[in-house]
């Protein structure tokens, strides 16, 4: 086993340290070692929790409240005074603002709920009461809770969420420190004597917590790829397109809970995909060939409705497919495409980019043996996904974020195999198998001082959400300025709550938005680029990295083009030195792209 | 009184005369919204921040904001407006808003739809043709009302002239509102507020002029009042009424509709230096640490109309004699074709809850368009959400007349009394304060009554019914006949029993009911009307003879213990 740190100019350690950890680390077995390194993950993951631990060892009184009236913010800032003033560590949050993925980490929590129209949360709370009474809530064993619930009586359904909270957090082992207080017009009081007994009952003050109880147990990294990919459960499978968008783009949450799977921000998920069972018969019809027929492929005998199921690639077209249809066919139009000059090499590219299989089967029709069809086809290839998600900040989810391909052409539809794989036939609760495939050429820079500029369309949107979230949860200093274009801001402004919230939170420094549809001259991304040029230049100088993703074709070469138009004109060079400074910069991995 | 401000009198209070940070709001790209403390203040500047109810939270889901457009309310004082202007404010509605055009209950013109970065174009091209909507909406003097045909008579053409100078006279001083929409120079460091000071007032503030017999603005329901003294048909004078106002909130008893109470009589010249007394009044012993309690008609009951009287003289130095007799007859519009002194002509043209918009056969939006274009008069948007096409000379009569029928808008296909007599708020999906339907929901429901009335062999009786989505009262149902105030989807209290020209309140008769449970509640009482009544008894003084509901003119005893009535029989 090599375990000599070499070769990698990139390292975040100094050699110092390097050579201590070798010397900790000489002679441990094996299974230590995978302990160690499990142990060091752990600590990463919860360094965040540490740092609040170590500060004080009192237990922390979270409020979380939710009101449409902002009575309940009234009480949540009187008890979170009144809590400070008798020496209790507390926080409150509204629960707009709350993850609830952290549910499970909370030990002590007070809410603070009314409840709206005929027994509705109101619209803060709504979101989490949903979650709360999903299957997706966690077990809350480690948790004493209180509610105290607002409404007005002469409802049906006086206080019905704060009931429904209360219910459901005993339902999932959290224990009552107080029995829910409803109140109605009068709550002023009845608010004020709940908080009171709520500060009474906090647990003693003194009594510290175990720092260790933070760390998570780490179970070793465990390897998946294409032959033992991981099972993952979908969480979420969400549109996140409005009602009028011309698209349809999912968030999808994948369940990682004790798989082990690790990624990195950057990293693509491959997803071992299924083609449209609409496409199968399309093509079976197409050719006349009964489903039953038996095939081989690569050895395996199966009916062919299994094969072009699961098994080979009925969507895309690459050459070599082109090649043997043409063979069968003998269709003059395929063979121009395949000429050995440049004018066919370009027709073939055109051709391929327009055209699917199913296309290319009936403008070219021919009879034809189902395995010898079956052998001119490649093997279905799983799908790389940009993770959306930060690992540090979802220790157990990954995220996509994936826009369906749905179109009409040549008279039919047309799907896209893997994302309507996920979001057409897949809901919450299905299973889909995936992996890790590591993108080293896309990471975030090791130092976190360092600002980082990102520019994308669309979905490729995805890694800078889980840049964002990873330098969150790092801490980093540096600044973010995010470039972020789609066609409407009012239906395809893609997380657009989260990045709202990042820039209150000054987690996003920069946000410039280029929505190409909502005015008669298009505005891309790179017209940002290029209105903000001054601004970004300083930033460049300032060291700051550039990020580039999304479509390859059109946007990765405009915002090329814009960054070096803004290079030579505020640094004084001709486009030559500009495009040669970029290059530099693409070599020392200070701009990098994940184009598609 | 040492009570902590309300947050609104902070925002207020820093905002430098209503700019506030509403230029940053509008350059903001990030968001449709306005900054939170900005949308207190567009208010002023005549815009309410709103969204799409019906999708507010699938959009949450999809993790979009609300999808925030705006609302703009245009200041037609008395509803008084040109052809020109009608046919500019169809213009901007058609660019910039969702193409339909509502007619307020105050007299205002309302767009719906504008998002952000059309709010200003939009304000621009409203004050191109000398509209605009500064304190349209906000905590200052807001429309003043006058009698929707301000034109038929010399009286008419007088009142409505003391009501534009009115609003002239209580409009802001501050020069924000031209900064920020129609580019102009930047003057703050100068201007004063003379009336109003740096914080406006506690409250929104409502004034209207009526002339009796006719209560179309319902006077009673205004914080402040002019009710016409004509002797001899000479103008001679006003009775003031002050503290009317419709706004409470479920649950909370401390809060109630109240009608307006006589001050006085005072002679047209003291008209301006009356009114800038009670809102100096108001603005110096308004309550400004409680929204709900800070309207002028909280701060009289609190202290009493004889020192209100004192304040207002006081500071006016104006003598208010006591108030003249007078009579009103009904709070409706009157319909169809009319001929004033002056011989010209002029036509009340129904409009379902005050929407102009093309549906189906009923081309209201083009069809006005069509008017206004081949006549160059005048309109007034009248108090009960209609439009009134005035001055029409008498050759020009038939071509209107034919432009109403080509277009499928005369009064006599639509409606029935009850309709005629109907009026609803907004609600859903724009407003942010509605907990159920009103607009969307009110004519279907009309439907059903109106086949229970038709049983009742009562077809043909003139009920005013008013319904609004929450019980801050825009389209005034607690003095209506019927009147219905939402409580949650698809439920509504019912009031009964207000008086016909708006001088009595209605009595909760029941609470947080249904379609089924509102006709199931209207029917027997329409049975025993129909058999009981006097000769020309209306509904709602018919219910509180029988004793069905509770004689309610003052806002205090509005809620009272026997709350649901006393069911007879």
């Amino acid at each position: 086993m090599d375990t000599q740190f070499s070769g990698n100019d990139e390292l975040p350690l100094e050699a110092e340290k390097i050579q201590q950890l070798e010397r900790t680390f000489s002679g441990l077995e094996p299974f230590q070692l995978q302990w160690v390194s499990g142990y060091a993950a752990g600590l990463a993951v919860s360094s965040s929790h540490l740092a609040a631990a170590e500060q004080s060892s009192a237990p922390v009184l979270k409020i979380l409240y939710g009101s449409q009236t902002g009575n309940g913010e009234a009480v949540v800032k009187w008890l979170e005074s009144q809590a400070r003033d008798q020496g209790c560590q507390v926080v409150s949050s509204n629960l707009a603002d709350y993850k609830s993925a952290g549910l499970k980490q909370e030990r002590l929590l007070a809410f603070v709920v009314s409840t709206h129209g005929e027994g509705d949360p109101p619209d803060d709370a709504e979101l989490f009461h949903e979650f709360l009474l999903s299957v997706k809530a966690p077990q809350l064993t480690e948790l004493q809770y209180s509610v105290l619930a607002l409404g007005d009586s002469s409802y049906i359904n006086f206080c019905k969420t704060g009931r429904e909270i209360d219910s459901r957090l005993a339902e999932l082992g959290g224990e009552r420190l107080l029995p829910m207080v409803e109140c109605d017009y009068d709550y002023k009081e009845k608010s004020r004597l709940w908080g009171d007994s709520v500060i009474a009952k906090l647990p003693d003050q003194s009594e510290s917590t175990s720092k260790v109880s933070h760390l998570r147990a780490i179970v070793p990294s465990q390897e998946y790829d294409r032959q033992r990919p991981y099972t993952a459960e979908i969480l979420v499978n969400q549109k996140i397109t409005g009602v009028e968008s011309s698209k349809d783009v999912r968030h999808i949450e994948l369940s990682l809970q004790d798989a082990g799977l690790r990624y990195e921000p950057g990293d693509s998920l491959a997803v071992v995909t299924e083609n449209p069972p609409r496409l199968v018969r399309q093509i079976l019809s197409e050719l006349a060939i009964a489903k039953e027929a038996l095939v081989s492929v690569k050895e395996e005998r199966m009916p062919i409705v299994d094969a072009l199921a699961a098994k080979l690639e009925i969507t895309a077209l690459s050459p070599d497919v082109v090649q043997a249809w043409c063979g069968h066919s003998d269709s003059a139009a395929l063979r121009e495409l395949l000429g050995d000059d440049p004018e066919a090499h370009a027709l073939l590219a055109e051709y391929l980019t327009t055209h699917q299989l199913i296309d290319m089967l009936r403008l070219n029709p021919a009879i034809v043996d189902a395995q010898v069809f079956v052998d001119g086809l490649r093997s279905l290839h799983p799908r790389l996904y940009s993770i959306a998600s930060s690992h540090a900040a979802n220790p157990d989810e990954v995220h996509l974020a994936v826009a369906a391909v749905r179109y009409k052409a040549y008279g039919s539809d047309h799907w896209g195999a893997a994302s309507t794989h996920l979001t057409d036939r897949l809901g919450e609760g299905d299973r889909v198998s995936v992996y890790v495939e590591p993108n080293t050429r896309f990471r975030l820079p090791s130092d976190n001082d360092v600002g980082i500029i990102m520019i994308c369309a669309g979905t490729g949107v995805a890694p800078f959400r889980a840049f964002v979230e990873d330098r969150v949860e790092r801490r980093a200093s540096g600044k973010n300025w995010l470039f972020f274009g789609d066609r409407n801001f009012s239906s395809d402004f893609l997380y657009q709550l989260e990045w709202q919230r990042c820039l209150k939170r000054g987690q996003l420094d920069r946000l410039d938005l280029a929505f190409s549809r909502d005015q008669p001259n298009k505005i891309y991304v790179q017209d940002r680029i290029r209105q903000q040029g001054e601004e970004l230049y300083s930033w460049i100088t300032g060291g700051a990295h550039i990020y580039v993703c999304g479509d390859a074709s059109q946007m990765a070469a405009a915002v090329d083009e814009a960054l070096v138009e803004v290079l030579s004109k505020y640094g004084g060079e001709t486009n030559m030195q500009s495009l040669e400074r970029l290059k530099e910069m693409r070599r020392t991995r200070r701009f990098q792209r994940d184009v598609y | 009184m040492n009570k902590i401000l309300s947050d609104v009198e902070h925002i207020k209070e820093k905002s430098r005369h209503l700019r506030g940070s509403l230029l940053e709001s509008l350059a903001n790209s990030t968001t449709g919204a306005l900054a939170e403390d900005d949308t207190q203040l567009s208010k002023f500047h005549g815009i309410y921040q709103q969204d799409n109810r019906d999708i507010r939270s699938e959009r949450k889901r999809q993790r979009l904001e609300p999808a925030y457009t705006f609302m703009i309310r245009a200041r037609v004082p008395g509803g008084l407006c040109t052809a020109r202007q009608w046919l500019n404010m169809d213009r901007v509605a058609t660019r910039y808003a969702n193409g339909t055009i509502r007619l307020t209950t105050r007299q205002a013109f309302q767009l719906h739809g504008v998002i952000k970065s059309k709010l200003k174009l939009s304000i621009a091209e409203i004050n191109q043709e000398m509209m605009d909507t500064l304190a349209a909406c906000g905590d200052v003097n807001r429309n003043v009302m006058a009698p929707t045909l301000g034109n038929v008579s010399s009286v008419h053409r007088a009142v409505q002239a003391d009501a534009v100078a009115l609003s002239a006279h209580l409009t802001p001083a501050t020069r924000a509102y031209h900064e920020i929409w129609l580019d102009g120079e930047k003057l703050e460091p100068s201007e004063s507020e003379p009336i109003y000071g740096d914080t406006y007032l506690p409250r929104k503030f409502k004034a209207a002029f009526v002339i009796p017999p006719q209560n179309d603005v319902d006077v009673f329901a205004q914080d402040l009042g002019f009710i016409a003294i004509v002797v001899g048909g000479e103008l001679i004078g006003y009775n003031v009424c002050v503290g009317g106002g419709m706004g409470m909130s479920h649950g909370n008893p401390n809060t109630y509709p109240r009608l307006g109470e006589l001050l006085g009589f005072c002679s047209t010249n003291d008209v301006l230096a009356i009114a800038e007394a009670v809102v100096t009044t108001q603005r110096d012993f308004g309550d400004r640490s409680d929204r709900k309690h800070a309207r002028l008609k909280y701060t009289i009951d609190d202290r009493g109309i004889d020192w209100f009287r004192s304040q207002v003289m006081d500071r006016s130095s104006c003598t208010l004699e006591s108030a003249r007799p007078y009579v009103l007859s009904g709070n409706g519009d009157v319909y169809g074709w009319q001929q004033d002194d002056s011989e010209k002509w002029h036509y009340l043209l129904f409009v379902e809850n005050g929407r102009i918009v093309d549906a189906g056969d009923r081309q209201l939006m083009s069809g006005l368009r069509a008017i206004a274009q081949h006549h160059a008069g005048v309109f007034v948007l009248t108090p009960n959400q209609n439009v009134a096409i005035c001055n029409i000379k008498g050759a020009d009569k038939p071509a209107i007349e034919s432009l109403l029928q080509n277009y499928g808008i005369e009064n006599s296909i639509h409606a029935t009394p009850l309709r005629l007599h109907s009026m609803a708020c907004v609600a859903f999906p724009t407003c942010g304060l509605a907990m159920a339907e009103s607009e969307r929901y009110l004519p279907s429901l009309i439907d059903s009554i109106d086949t229970v009335l038709a049983n009742t062999g009562l077809g043909d009786e003139a009920i005013t019914i008013r319904m609004t989505g929450c019980p801050n009262g825009c389209a005034r149902p607690f003095i209506a006949e019927i009147g219905l105030v939402g409580k949650g989807p698809g439920r509504y209290n019912l009031y009964l029993g207000a008086g016909f020209s708006g001088e009595r309140l209605g009595c909760l008769y029941r609470e947080n009911i249904d379609e089924e449970e509102i006709l199931a509640a209207l029917k027997p009482l329409f049975e025993q009307y129909a058999q009981e009544r006097n000769d020309t008894e209306r509904f709602g003084d018919f219910l509180v003879r029988a004793d069905v509901v509770r004689d309610i003119t003052k806002g205090r005893e509005f809620h009272a213990a026997d709350v649901t009535g006393k069911v007879s029989g």
